[in-house]
């Protein structure tokens, strides 16, 4: 009974947050709620990559850039299509998930830094097709991107009516979609192939030895955590009604990881808690040039630069004072706290992403 | 022919360059086994304080090569100290640490290093006075000029120097043994962390001298330069065979002629629909394509699949 209650006070929450922040901040921190939902889904799909299989991706925005660019060519008068949001989200995420494999495929032999760099360099060539695919056929729009896209329709209703609301209805979908990501995530990890990722993370020969068969379950994680990204760069293609090449730098992909890691990877809650956290503390550090403001009288330091500043310095500190994540697995945790040299080595070796 | 002299020169000078930078890579991957994503931005770093010196002694009379010799021997200490602190501050406190923890610092540091130099240097592109003499040697049928042949004797001579430092004296020993086995090499009466200290400031003294080299030659200087500087320089490290020091001067050297080349025919090998706009496809391709058939690089050892 306790436990409906308890789950009955978080559902309450979750439906409460938007307006209790619309009415509270403004309709631009239900946005940043939004895009910080957004978020919780592809930090999910890279800790499938990173944290559950262990292999480090440093292009992961590819994916989700395909499925952005995937519904922004289906539901745009820039081919003049207009297929409906439900049709097009599977075909993103499908589309998202072979590019995963296809990145996967060649790249399974290479180990750690060797992987990193080769998934960088495919999130960038993604990147700079979308931006030049312009001539001579005009593919991608380009730098220019693609704009006018429709919106999520749900039957005839679309999500943009009434005017000035959408972000509300864009929280509820995000929300339902961040929900079952979740979902999926935590019964993927425990289920026969979430076990064998652990096991191939922890020791490869070891988990081949076992008749694991590391090579598939390797592109399936590429694949599925692909199509994490996919799904929800169809939702924000939808939500912005625009997409560009500079949505989808390696910047990005690089937060993502920071995200994943931040929040203590392989654990489902730590890594939607580092997502939320990432997402909204740069957001809230704009406050730093209006606090600046009211202290001082008059505007000290850039506020922008000061706002990236503390940012990365929290990186650091948050990653000096908790190297295994902010909220790690209970697993992990008792890892890291082991004593011994045995433990210090394991601690070097087991999330190395394969060395 | 003489297209292809002269991107050919084009590329020597550019892989002089991310040679210079690649080693910074190399050598701390060498020893740590870490990504030091920050080292782009020390080179940022090396070109701005270059930057600032000459901009402060361009009008003193005094000769060019002589005042862009200050700002190189400005920039060098300035580097040298700022790497010195970040392996102190984000790298040395997570050596047993999880390895992506390292990781995460390394983009803090980028991150702050970045607006740091935001806020002192702004947010302009700012110019390189231009100093040295814009004459041009011509070389059957293709021109090189000052700069270029002072890019390409420096880098020569400092990596030569480098290549002697880590073969022949009891520093390049104790660094090599490190590399191999830290907790042997400390058996063996090397400081481990005085090592790694070194390392950390020689990587960084090349990186201000290629901070200096770039303003200098692009005539330009931007706080995010060192970003996408720092990606190309790593991949020349990975072109190579991280961990490898010749590996680093080839791969770097490489991937200067491969870019240029790319971005002088890319554009009539396809009939036009691909431009020198693809140029840093071109590089991440080949890279891709060297690591699918040389997982270890060019230069780099086949290790064993656990150390």
């Amino acid at each position: 009974m306790k436990r409906y209650l308890k789950l009955a006070a978080y559902a309450a929450l979750l439906l409460l947050l938007p307006f209790a922040t619309g009415l509270a901040l403004g309709k631009t921190w239900v946005r940043i709620l939004d895009f910080a939902l957004l978020y919780v889904m592809l930090a999910l799909g890279l800790n499938i990559v990173v944290g559950f299989a262990g292999l480090l991706d440093l292009g992961y925005v590819a994916f989700f850039a395909v499925g952005a660019y995937c519904y922004a060519l289906l539901a745009s008068p820039h081919f003049g299509l207009h297929l409906p949001f439900w049709m097009i989200l599977p075909i993103g995420a499908f589309s998202a998930g072979i590019f995963g494999m296809l990145l996967g495929a060649p790249t399974l032999r290479l180990r750690g830094d060797y992987l990193a760099i080769v998934t960088l360099g495919f999130g960038e060539i993604i990147r700079i097709f979308l931006n030049n695919l312009d001539t001579p056929y005009n593919i991608t729009g380009g730098p220019q991107g693609i704009d006018l896209i429709d919106p999520v329709r749900l039957g005839p209703v679309s999500l943009n009516q009434p005017p000035g609301h959408a972000v509300y209805s864009y929280y509820f979908l995000f929300l339902l979609f961040a929900l079952a990501t979740a979902f999926v995530s935590t019964r993927l990890q425990h289920s026969r192939i979430g076990r064998a990722w652990a096991a191939i993370r922890e020791d490869e020969i070891a988990a081949e030895a076992m008749g694991i068969d590391t090579r598939n379950l390797k592109l399936l994680a590429f694949a599925m955590g692909a199509s994490f990204g996919g799904l929800s760069g169809g939702l924000f293609a939808g939500f912005e009604g625009f997409v560009s090449p500079e949505s989808f730098t390696l910047t990005e992909s690089i937060m993502i990881l920071s995200m994943v890691v931040l929040g203590g990877m392989g654990h489902i809650r730590g890594v939607v808690f580092g997502a939320l956290l990432l997402s909204i503390l740069p957001e809230a550090l704009r406050y730093v040039g209006p606090l600046e403001q009211s202290l001082f009288g008059k505007i000290v330091i850039d506020p922008s630069g000061l706002r990236m500043l503390l940012f990365g310095l929290s990186l650091i500190l948050v990653m000096l004072l908790r190297p295994a994540g902010l909220w790690p697995s209970p697993a992990r945790k008792r890892e890291l706290l082991a004593h011994g040299e045995t433990a210090k080595h394991e601690n070097t070796n087991i999330y190395d992403a394969g060395r | 022919m003489d297209i292809f002299l002269q991107q050919l020169i084009n590329g020597i000078v550019l892989g002089s360059i991310y040679s210079l930078v690649a080693l910074g890579y190399t050598l701390v991957y060498g020893i740590l086994g870490l990504i030091n994503f920050a080292h782009g931005d020390i080179v940022m770093v090396g070109a701005m304080v270059t930057l600032t010196v000459v901009r402060l002694l361009s009008d003193s009379g005094l000769p060019g090569p002589l005042v862009l010799g200050i700002g190189m021997l400005t920039a060098i200490p300035a580097c040298m100290a700022v790497g010195y602190l970040i392996e102190r501050i984000a790298y040395r406190p997570l050596r047993n640490a999880p390895r992506l923890a390292p990781l995460i610092t390394a983009i803090g540091v980028s991150i702050l290093l970045q607006n740091l130099a935001m806020m002192i240097w702004g947010r302009e592109y700012l110019s390189f006075p231009q100093i040295l003499p814009t004459r041009t040697m011509a070389v059957g049928g293709a021109s090189i000029s000052a700069i270029q042949l002072l890019i390409v004797a420096s880098s020569t001579i400092m990596m030569a120097g480098l290549s002697s430092l880590i073969r022949k004296t009891r520093l390049g020993n104790a660094m090599r043994a490190t590399a191999q086995n830290p907790e042997v090499a400390t058996l063996m009466g090397v400081n481990v962390n005085t090592i790694i200290s070194i390392t950390f400031v020689l990587g960084s003294a090349l990186a201000a001298v290629a901070g200096m080299m770039v303003s200098a030659y692009y005539g330009i200087a931007h706080y995010d330069m060192g970003f996408i500087l720092g990606l190309k320089a790593f991949t020349a490290a990975v072109l190579g065979g991280i961990g490898n020091i010749e590996g680093a001067m080839l791969g770097g050297l490489l991937l200067g002629i491969i870019e240029s080349m790319g971005a002088g025919y890319l554009g009539t090998l396809t009939g036009g629909i691909m431009g020198s706009n693809y140029q840093d496809v071109f590089a991440f391709f080949v890279l891709i394509l060297v690591l699918i058939f040389r997982p270890s690089g060019l230069l780099g050892e086949r290790v064993g699949e656990r150390p």
